[in-house]
């Protein structure tokens, strides 16, 4: 056990350190020059210069870099280039509306997609089984942002039930600021919901074929107390596993739906800051997001080995 | 359930608290394009600084009104030596920064000197090189000696670079601006909104307005819905897309279309072949269809054309829009003669606005009709600013230029134009020297003719500023003549 | 999201076809596939407008018997534009399937053969590749880089090569322990020429079937990326930026920001079902649990 958990920290160690060194050397290619676009147009070469050495810009590669992965390690993510203030304090800000959203959009999907898929493993093969694997086919095709599009052309633009977008902030209070995470959230809770109706599916499915579901179905143990204790706890693995995973792609995969919506979140932070070239902000919370996928994947494995004693040897 | 009552509650006490306010309102939302990167005037050329800041947060020696004239600011009045080369502010007593700091001579003599030192950020330092030294002569009078007569000088003094600021704050106003003006800086939640209240003691009139917010709404598609729901009050330069004619049709609203300093056109490189050659620039000047370039520049087809470089409203302007028509049989004859019957192959590197995104396609389009392919390349700001701005790595590129009467950029050496014409820089040249606005008037004339005739670049359109807003709301300003959004005289009708 | 098909796959039946034409996923996939591919090739020969062409006059016209789909904000025909945004879309996302397999492929049937210190680092490889947000990558990518379809099916297949190397090792390492591999050993043949000959022929279904999963996923990238401006660049349209101009216009001409996703899903799922009904057939265990 402790082997296999020494293993898989130091797998997760080494990801990162790679990681950063993949991230380093991309933003460092980066072309276009931060202090001339902060400058703007008719500033003056020297007035560039001297913003330039202003933010250290000039020193060699490696001492940067150096410096930045010491600073990472004491979560000290920078200072943004554009905005002047700390990447940390830009984090928290965007924090605040991605982790509702994607807990909204989490919610949504598997309060939507278990349910589905436990139905459709138990009456597989049947009307209702191909009906709602055809949804959820459906559902997986959707390019969430179309489905986005979509949805605030019905409730926002016809019917002006929500906002077609903006965040007015949790200042305003919580109904506003809950109602303008409506549309981003079921339009990412859709494809979510469809690939985890499926895998939700065949996980039960795998489960009721094994013996002992037969064995407690022979005994006579009621339907729904051996599809919902029994079947549903073992099929639970995979299932977490997706569930993990998709709440890491939530937190930046938001990017083009947070661009849909204008909400200012995390991806949305990310992909102002790669258009206006704030590397700091690019590479720290690239790194963020990469040490995030990472620590989950971590917890997926060490739940299996909780969960599985034979995992625990193997590799 | 016991949540969703609470939930219920809130948002019927939400509802009731904003018809309560709406009896005596004071605060106003105001949508804008692009977020500023900070908020310090004197040390970014963003237009979005001064979209906040100006006029309401910082104050300068002179300001800009809302028909591009000079008023006085912080100096309430000047006096000019007889040779043009001393100004004599005398300054208003009893103005205190929002730090609860006095505001005196010393603080002009410091910003002054800050701007123009050899190690200043400021991105407008042309503006102050004509001055010589800056004197203070006491606690509300301020000399400043220029080496040369500058006939803009006050003019200069009242742009957002020329602002007045503290010692004190001068290093932290990039986050939290504190100047002299009727409202101060509360709050800047970095992607979605910054909050201006209003300041105690304010020295001049007294402002309308309580509470004010920018919410940075980048797009058309955003900002529509915005204004239709009332979530934003006020959007002075809207993208309104193709949606103008449903808004303009709302009583609810009133929609301003007026003029800015955008001068947009389609710059070329003209130091590189085939730029180099006037028959091909006129080729492609008689190759442009002003008005299908409008009529899709993504901007409700609305914008005047251009034949030069010169903002329409300006009195000095001369219409030169027939100088090249649309005739394509002459560009392809122009072609001809400078060897390139088949056309060429070239590049169209095209910054994010719409005017650029959507005009480009409209442009390329036309070109290819007298045989020229161009390729369309979109860059993002910073890629631009150094390719085509800094590198002049380009052939072809679409911008406005938003700056009040830049015609002087043609004379300029090594700009991105690679433009250079010794009769143009005499003109200039004299321009610069000269006050008499008889004289300026001619001049500027006479250098947009130059500038028509050799059509550098291929000139399209004056940027159009559509402002929306509720029609209850009074004092905003139509035109842009620099970038403002000016709150002093707002307030909403009873 | 990524779905491996990572389960071992006996030697194809030879009556493939036959069982495939009688899959419905199959059937149903096939044509959809069919349909938008042939649409894509018609628009190498012929569309109803010329795309390049503008005529600002006719802009954001309804559907109508001269324009079945309409035309946009610069009066082009949608349903010109979205035939040859099928081929941008299909080129982009095979191109980087092409990628992905090509360089993922040898990767994960070398670690499979050499195993040891190979294995262990190409899978932290794939690790590193794995914890990187895909699409936020693909963005920084296209710019850093500058929007072009090279950069993006670049973008794009970096993230199929851990996929395709994941899939062909897994494959590759139940085969190897075979007798018929063990024979093909004994008769002196290298480990080159057995993965050659004897893996990559036997897990060829899986990769098929993994192809075609990456394919689809690759249309909707390109998709979300020309939608963000750093697809494929005008005046070569792409189903994405149809929908990015569509949505500014929402109000005034909805139809336009219809179509194009319809292209999208249309594609997407006839491309997913394809893969279904190849692995059913192929895979009997599978078979049983769909």
């Amino acid at each position: 056990m402790t082997a296999y958990l020494t293993k898989r920290l130091l797998i997760a160690v080494v990801t990162l350190a790679l990681a950063s060194v993949v991230v380093f050397s991309m933003i460092e290619i980066v072309p276009g020059d931060p202090a001339r676009l902060m400058l703007g147009m008719n500033a003056t070469a020297d007035a560039v210069q001297a913003l330039r050495d202003q933010m250290g810009l000039d020193q060699p590669l490696l001492v940067r870099y150096v410096e930045w992965v010491s600073r990472l390690l004491t979560f000290d993510l920078g200072k943004s280039y554009t905005y002047n203030v700390p990447v940390r304090d830009l984090v928290m800000e965007r924090l605040v509306v991605s982790l509702p959203l994607a807990i909204m959009a989490l919610a949504l999907s598997t309060l939507i997609a278990i349910p589905v898929g436990i139905f459709s493993a138990e009456r597989r093969g049947r009307m209702a089984d191909t009906i709602s694997m055809g949804a959820a086919q459906i559902g997986v095709a959707v390019p969430n942002f179309w489905f986005a599009l979509l949805l605030i052309y019905v409730f926002a633009v016809w019917l002006r039930m929500v906002p077609a977008g903006g965040f007015p902030g949790w200042s305003a209070g919580v109904w506003p600021a809950l109602k303008s995470l409506i549309l981003p959230a079921i339009a990412l809770a859709l494809p979510q919901a469809a690939i985890l109706s499926r895998v939700t599916r065949s996980a039960m499915l795998e489960v009721l074929g094994e013996d002992y579901i037969r064995t407690a179905r022979a005994k006579g143990m009621p339907r729904n107390v051996v599809l919902w204790h029994h079947a549903l706890r073992n099929a639970l693995i995979p299932v977490l596993t997706i569930l993990g995973l998709q709440f890491a792609f939530l937190l930046a995969g938001t990017i083009i739906i947070e661009n849909v919506f204008y909400l200012p979140g995390l991806g949305r932070l990310i992909f102002q800051a790669i258009t206006q070239r704030d590397l700091i902000v690019v590479e720290s919370v690239v790194m963020l997001l990469v040490a995030v996928v990472v620590l989950v994947n971590l917890l997926v494995d060490i739940s299996y080995a909780v969960v599985d004693p034979r995992l625990r040897t193997r590799r | 359930m016991k949540s969703w009552k609470t939930i219920l509650v809130a948002a019927a006490l939400a509802l009731a608290s904003s018809t309560a306010a709406m009896a005596a309102r004071s605060d106003l939302v105001l949508g804008m394009v692009l977020e500023p990167p900070h908020l310090d005037p004197t040390a970014g050329a963003a237009a979005a600084i001064r979209e906040v800041v100006y006029a309401n947060v910082f104050e300068g020696l002179t300001r800009i009104g809302p028909k591009g004239e000079v008023l006085p600011a912080l100096a309430e009045s000047w006096t000019v030596s007889d040779d043009g080369k001393v100004y004599t502010f005398k300054l208003h007593s009893g103005v205190k920064f929002h730090d609860g700091s006095d505001f005196s001579a010393d603080d002009v003599k410091f910003s002054l000197d800050r701007a123009r030192a050899p190690d200043s950020t400021n991105a407008q330092k042309g503006l102050f090189e004509a001055i010589d030294t800056v004197e203070v002569v006491d606690p509300t009078t301020v000399r400043v000696t220029l080496k040369h007569p500058q006939g803009s000088f006050l003019y200069n003094m009242g742009w957002g670079d020329a602002v007045i600021v503290s010692p004190k704050t001068a290093d932290t106003n990039k986050e939290k601006p504190i100047g002299t003006g009727p409202f101060k800086f509360d709050s800047w939640a970095r992607g979605s909104s910054i909050k201006l209240v209003k300041a105690d003691n304010y020295w001049g009139e007294p402002v309308y307005l309580d509470k004010v917010e920018f919410r940075i709404i980048p797009d058309a598609s955003a900002a529509v819905p915005a204004i239709l729901s009332g979530d934003v009050q006020a959007f002075p330069n809207m993208p309104v897309g193709d949606s103008l004619p449903q808004i303009q049709s709302d009583p609810r609203f009133k929609v301003v279309v007026g003029s800015t300093e955008g001068e947009t056109i389609l710059a070329m490189n003209n130091k590189k072949p085939p730029f180099d050659d006037l028959k091909v620039r006129q080729a492609i000047s008689h190759a442009l269809n002003r008005d299908e370039i409008i009529a899709g520049n993504g901007m409700g087809g609305l914008g005047t054309p251009i034949g030069s470089h010169f903002a329409p409203h300006n009195p000095a302007y001369i219409d030169l829009t027939g100088t090249y028509p649309h005739d394509l049989e002459k560009a392809k004859e122009l072609l001809k003669e400078a060897g390139l019957e088949n056309g060429f192959k070239t590049t169209l590197k095209l910054p994010p606005p719409p005017y650029a995104r959507d005009g480009g396609q409209v442009i390329a389009s036309e070109l290819r009709e007298i045989g020229i392919d161009a390729e369309i390349i979109p860059l993002e700001w910073a890629d631009w600013l150094k390719q085509v701005f800094t590198d002049k790595d380009y052939d072809m590129t679409i911008v406005s230029h938003t700056e009040p009467n830049d015609i002087d950029i043609y004379a300029r050496k090594d700009y991105y134009f690679n433009y250079s014409n010794p009769d143009f820089d005499k003109v200039i040249e004299e321009l610069n020297l000269t006050s008499d606005e008889a004289k300026r008037k001619e001049l500027y004339g006479e250098a947009q003719k130059i500038l028509a005739k050799d059509a550098p670049v291929g000139f399209l359109f004056e940027l159009p500023k559509i402002g929306v807003w509720d029609a209850k709301l009074e004092g905003l300003w139509d035109n842009a003549p620099i970038p403002a959004n000016d709150l002093t005289k707002v307030k909403w009708a009873d | 999201m990524t779905i491996i098909a990572d389960e071992p796959v006996p030697e194809p039946q030879p009556a493939f076809l036959a069982l495939a034409l009688r899959n419905r996923s199959f059937v149903v996939g096939a044509l959809l596939t069919l349909f938008v591919a042939g649409m894509a090739l018609l628009s190498v020969f012929w569309t109803p407008y010329d795309v390049t062409k503008l005529v600002v006059a006719d802009r954001m016209l309804p559907p109508s018997s001269a324009h079945w789909l309409g035309t946009d904000q610069f009066g082009r025909d949608v349903l010109s534009m979205i035939m040859v945004g099928a081929r941008a879309s299909i080129a982009v996302a095979l191109a980087a399937v092409v990628i992905g397999m090509g360089i993922g492929v040898p990767l994960g049937c070398w670690a499979a053969a050499r195993g040891g210190i190979v294995d262990e680092v190409l899978m932290r490889f794939n690790d590193v590749v794995f914890a990187f947000p895909a699409l936020v990558m693909a963005i920084l990518i296209t710019a850093i880089f500058g929007p072009s379809a090279i950069n993006a099916i670049i973008a794009i297949g970096i993230f199929n090569i851990p996929v395709f190397a994941r899939v062909a090792r897994a494959g590759a390492l139940a085969i190897w322990p075979r007798e018929f591999i063990l024979a093909a050993r004994a008769a002196g043949k290298g480990k080159a020429r057995i993965t050659a000959e004897h893996i990559l022929p036997n897990i060829a279904n899986q990769l098929l079937v993994q192809g075609t999963i990456q394919f689809a996923l690759g249309v909707l990238a390109e998709a979300g990326l020309s939608y963000v401006g750093l697809g494929v660049q005008p005046p070569m349209p792409s189903w994405g930026r149809m929908l990015f101009d569509a949505q500014t216009r929402m109000m005034v001409a909805p139809t336009l920001a219809l179509f194009p996703g319809l292209a999208i899903v249309i594609t997407v799922l006839g491309l997913n079902l394809l893969g279904d009904g190849i692995s059913d057939v192929i895979d009997p265990k599978l078979r049983r649990q769909r």
